[in-house]
């Protein structure tokens, strides 16, 4: 039997973060009531006419530069013409020909620490369309047009994908690249981000494309896994069958977990693209994308890299203190405000994200990196205990006051007076004679028990080290 | 009242020698008492037109300042959006649209202080020669009732021709307001691609419609000019060049023609089909170029036998995708036919279009289709380009304007024309160039056939050389009289 392999290539769409839309004056902001966000432009009314919002143009070159791509100095915009309800013109404003930017590439992580390279087609802007609302009353159907005409990038891949969690990992980088340049907010669950996945197979070992799906309507890194193993399955069954893959557009259905045919090839929309002659040619100015690239920020993979190789984190912290460009600040500020790297790092993933139901939200957590590293130095120091600082840490959150003061006042400094432990441990011992005994007769088990016997006296406040090496002394 | 023209009437009406109401009512009682024979208005707007005038006329007796535009009545094309008035661009499909807005074009009028009569009939989304394709009925040529104004701006032509209104707003696509102002005669300017703002303009082909002026002289239609064009924000493909008040009417000053060098491309005269009696007055008015100081000499522009393959190919390209827009969800009253499913919708909507649309509609449509798109469009801007360099050619050699015919013949007959649409397309043959390179056309009067008809000569320029036009315009029109006759219209008093 043969084995095949998946080949993959993602058309992601990532919503800008612009205040007005792409051609007309109209907020962009989500959630307002249906059709509220309109204007004469966005609805297609007869002799209206775009004008492009110049900060589509500079997010949209921002991120091309981020992903290494080649910035056109003249692009077109072109129309794609199909006829749906939502679509007000009958046809919507795109890139064909003369995108904004062509040839970059991507690394991409995975949580097994495999890193792959993923090639980018190219970029282009474009706007989006109205929402259609199916199953009004009296099943009607229903336009709301506030989404039409909000800026998109399409990022197109090249057929570099192999598995569906590599998929998915493509689209959280995408997603963390263009929250680090600020280009969209990434929300998921508000569309920002949304995917068309081609794919096909073809056996082991050849170089040759299988006839591929497209696959529609994916809006969440989960659905791009799913929908990707779905369709790879329902391939290699056909394939198993002897049967051919019919090339096709197919959509995802997510609540049933199945992804369904929408159209054949000979069906295929003819989209009829020819350029907009409303709109003049984009011609970008060298010297202003120049300083484009120079300004921007230090996008989330040359950030792991560092973490890895400058700060000596292990690579599925740094891919994860890196997902959230707001998580990697924080940790960056503890580790300017004196914390260790390693236990700022460990820290933040595991207690402080425990405390915040979004990673994006330590910004404006209680608990600020200062403090944080406040608490992690008094650890350090050895003024406390990692039990002490877990004992402190909710009290931080709870009074707003810093880790020496709650120690203070609480009593929660560790004990590193050596009389004042040395006098609890002969306590200890002479009321322990059988497990002195024990231990001197090479029972090393036992040590344990002492231990736990003068951390127990002391509250937990003594120094463990300290302890140690005391019992060890006078056990000795 | 209703023989003067927009500079006069502007001047007296400034002067209070005359009210702007009772300018503005001539023109009503004039329209009233023709437009049901001559079918020149689609849509008369007698309370708004009136109030404006009051406006006009209480400012002025408060002594408050008045734009350049005081008072004169004019009118525009359907295609021309006004806020709060039904804008159909002659189709059933946007019958009882009442836009929300005004074009930029029109908002200029009115803040020059121009009274808006109304809306003028045109073809069916400005695709036709003739004003026969409207929706509305086709309009009458004052000249021969029996014969079309011309078109797509007909409507305009014939109620200028007419003294319906003072002077009227076009468009002009192929030759939309220059060849109905010849059929007419009047005078019709064409505007260099991105002069005037195309926001609010209803789109027939983007890449080539411009709105434009239709007046009984050159310098009314200079004064319109000056009123409407120059740069505009809302339209990106406007040109940043402004046009300073006063400066195309002070153009129109000139009387002789020392030193222009007037092209006449042979394969314009040397074209078959143009009427003799066309080809006669038309080289009398070089003659009489000649005589005013102008060197004519002979051009060519080798590549106008593709121009109109070329242009009904981009033209109709454009308006597939423009008139996409047109699909029952927005626009028209819902149709019984329509409250199916989604395509009982489109259908039923589209199933609107007159003959003429819908033809180009589907050869638009074909000519961008996936395996015909580059032998077609692709083909066809390639031509376009050539053509644009042709004229470059003649005028970086040293001409100033070129001077032809504006039509290859004088108005026909109603029906004639209308079961031959190539040879309707044909007919564009004068004008379409101008379009695919974006040049400003100036069509006048400058004579009459042999069926005393009137017959148009044209003067086209290179980009932005609209004051160049005017002033060669002008000191033709000083130096004849074709520009006063007046259509022989029943008597009604006016």
């Amino acid at each position: 039997m043969i084995d095949h392999e998946a080949v993959i290539g993602l058309e992601v769409h990532v919503q800008l973060a612009t205040r007005s839309k792409i051609f007309c004056g109209c907020s962009t902001r989500f959630g307002a009531p249906p059709n509220t966000q309109i204007c004469t432009v966005c609805t297609g009314q007869p002799g209206a006419l775009p004008v492009l919002n110049r900060q589509v143009i500079e997010h949209a070159v921002r991120m091309a530069l981020a992903c290494g791509c080649t910035i056109r100095h003249r692009s077109r915009f072109a129309r794609k013409n199909y006829f749906y309800p939502d679509l007000p013109k009958g046809y919507q404003i795109s890139q064909y020909e003369r995108p904004l930017a062509e040839g970059g590439q991507l690394e991409v992580w995975l949580p097994t620490g495999e890193r792959s390279r993923v090639g980018i087609t190219r970029i282009h802007v474009e706007e989006d369309a109205g929402k259609s609302i199916h199953g009004a009353e009296g099943g009607q159907s229903r336009v709301d047009l506030n989404r039409a005409g909000v800026p998109l990038i399409e990022i197109v891949s090249e057929p570099d994908l192999r598995h569906p969690v590599q998929a998915a990992h493509y689209m959280r980088t995408l997603r963390g690249m263009v929250r680090a340049l600020g280009v969209s907010d990434g929300n998921m669950e508000q569309g920002s981000l949304r995917c068309d996945a081609n794919v096909s197979l073809r056996p082991v070992g050849t170089t040759r494309l299988g006839v591929k799906t497209e696959v529609k309507n994916i809006n969440s890194f989960r659905f791009v896994q799913h929908a990707l193993e779905y369709e790879i399955a329902r391939q290699s069954d056909v394939l198993r069958a002897g049967g051919v893959v019919r090339q096709e557009t197919r959509l995802w259905d997510a609540a049933a977990g199945v992804t369904r045919s929408m159209r054949s090839k000979e069906q295929a929309e003819d989209y009829r693209y020819f350029p907009d002659p409303d709109l003049p040619q984009v011609v970008l100015d060298p010297a202003w994308v120049e300083r484009l690239r120079h300004t921007l920020p230090e996008l989330p993979d040359a950030r792991r890299h560092r973490y890895v190789e400058q700060l000596g984190l292990p690579p599925d912290d740094a891919a994860a203190l890196t997902r959230e460009h707001e998580l990697a600040d924080y940790f960056e500020a503890t580790v300017a405000a004196g914390a260790a790297p390693r236990r700022a790092s460990s820290w933040i993933l595991t207690e402080l994200l425990a405390r915040v139901s979004d990673a994006r939200d330590v910004a404006r957590a209680r608990v600020t990196a200062e403090r944080l590293a406040g608490l992690l130095q008094l650890w350090d120091d050895g003024r406390i205990s990692s039990a002490l600082a877990k004992q402190i840490w909710p009290l931080m959150w709870d009074s707003a006051e810093d880790a020496q003061t709650i120690a203070r006042r609480e009593h929660l400094f560790q004990d590193s007076d050596g009389e004042v432990i040395e006098a609890q441990i002969r306590r200890v011992i002479e009321d322990n004679p059988q497990q002195v005994a024990q231990y001197r007769e090479g029972k090393q088990k036992v040590f344990g028990f002492f231990v736990g016997q003068v951390m127990r006296a002391t509250s937990g406040k003594a120094n463990p080290q300290l302890v140690n090496q005391l019992l060890r002394k006078l056990l000795d | 009242m209703t023989d003067l023209g927009a500079s006069d009437l502007a001047g007296r009406i400034r002067a209070r020698e005359v009210t702007a109401q009772a300018v503005t009512r001539a023109h009503l009682d004039r329209i009233a008492a023709l437009d049901s024979t001559l079918n020149s208005f689609i849509t008369v707007d007698a309370e708004g037109a009136l109030a404006s005038a009051r406006q006009v006329d209480q400012r002025l007796e408060r002594g408050e300042p008045v734009g350049p535009l005081c008072g004169v009545p004019v009118a525009l094309k359907d295609n021309l959006v006004t806020a709060g008035i039904e804008t159909t661009a002659g189709s059933r499909v946007l019958r009882g649209w009442r836009p929300p807005y005004d074009g930029t074009v029109v908002a200029r009028l009115r803040a020059a202080d121009a009274v808006l009569l109304g809306k003028l009939n045109m073809d069916e989304f400005a695709m036709g020669s003739s004003c026969e394709s409207s929706a509305h009925g086709p309009c009458r040529n004052p000249w021969d009732t029996g014969r079309v104004p011309g078109g797509s701006s007909g409507g305009a032509a014939a109620a200028v021709a007419a003294g319906l209104c003072a002077a009227a707003l076009g468009t002009d696509t192929g030759g939309s307001i220059r060849q109905p102002a010849s059929f007419c005669g009047v005078v019709g300017l064409k505007p260099t691609y991105g002069r005037v703002s195309r926001m609010g303009v209803i789109a027939f082909a983007s890449s080539l419609d411009q709105v434009g002026p239709l007046a009984r002289t050159v310098r009314d239609c200079a004064l319109l000019l000056e009123v409407i064009g120059g740069p505009d924000v809302k339209d990106s493909t406007c040109l940043p060049a402004p046009l300073q008040p006063g400066s195309l009417q002070q153009a129109c000053q000139r009387r002789e023609l020392k030193r222009l060098r007037v092209g006449i491309p042979r394969e314009y005269l040397d074209q078959g089909g143009l009427e003799p009696s066309v080809e006669r007055a038309v080289r009398e008015a070089i003659a009489t170029l000649a005589e005013l100081g102008a060197e004519v000499r002979d051009v060519s522009l080798p590549h106008t036998r593709y121009a109109i393959a070329a242009y009904y190919l981009i033209a109709t390209a454009e308006a597939s995708s423009n008139l996409a827009r047109y699909d029952g969800v927005r626009f028209g009253p819902t149709l019984p036919g329509a409250r199916g499913n989604l395509d009982q919708m489109y259908s039923a909507s589209r199933g609107e279009f007159g003959a003429e649309v819908k033809r180009r509609i589907m050869l638009g449509t074909f000519a961008l289709c996936a395996g015909y798109h580059d032998a077609y469009y692709g083909r066809a801007q390639r031509v376009r380009a050539l053509i644009q360099r042709d004229f470059q050619r003649v005028f970086d050699g040293g001409c100033d304007v070129i001077a032809c015919p504006t039509s290859p013949c004088s108005a026909f007959r109603l029906g004639q024309r209308l079961d031959d649409p190539l040879q309707m397309y044909l007919a564009d043959i004068f004008t379409i160039s101008c379009n695919l390179a974006g040049l400003p056309g100036l069509a006048l009067p400058c004579g009459l056939c042999d069926e005393g008809l009137p017959v148009g000569l044209q003067l086209l320029g290179p980009p932005l050389s609209e004051a160049t036009l005017l002033g060669a315009g002008a000191a033709y029109e000083h130096a004849t009289a074709w520009h006063t006759l007046r259509p022989p219209l029943d008597p009604v008093t006016s």
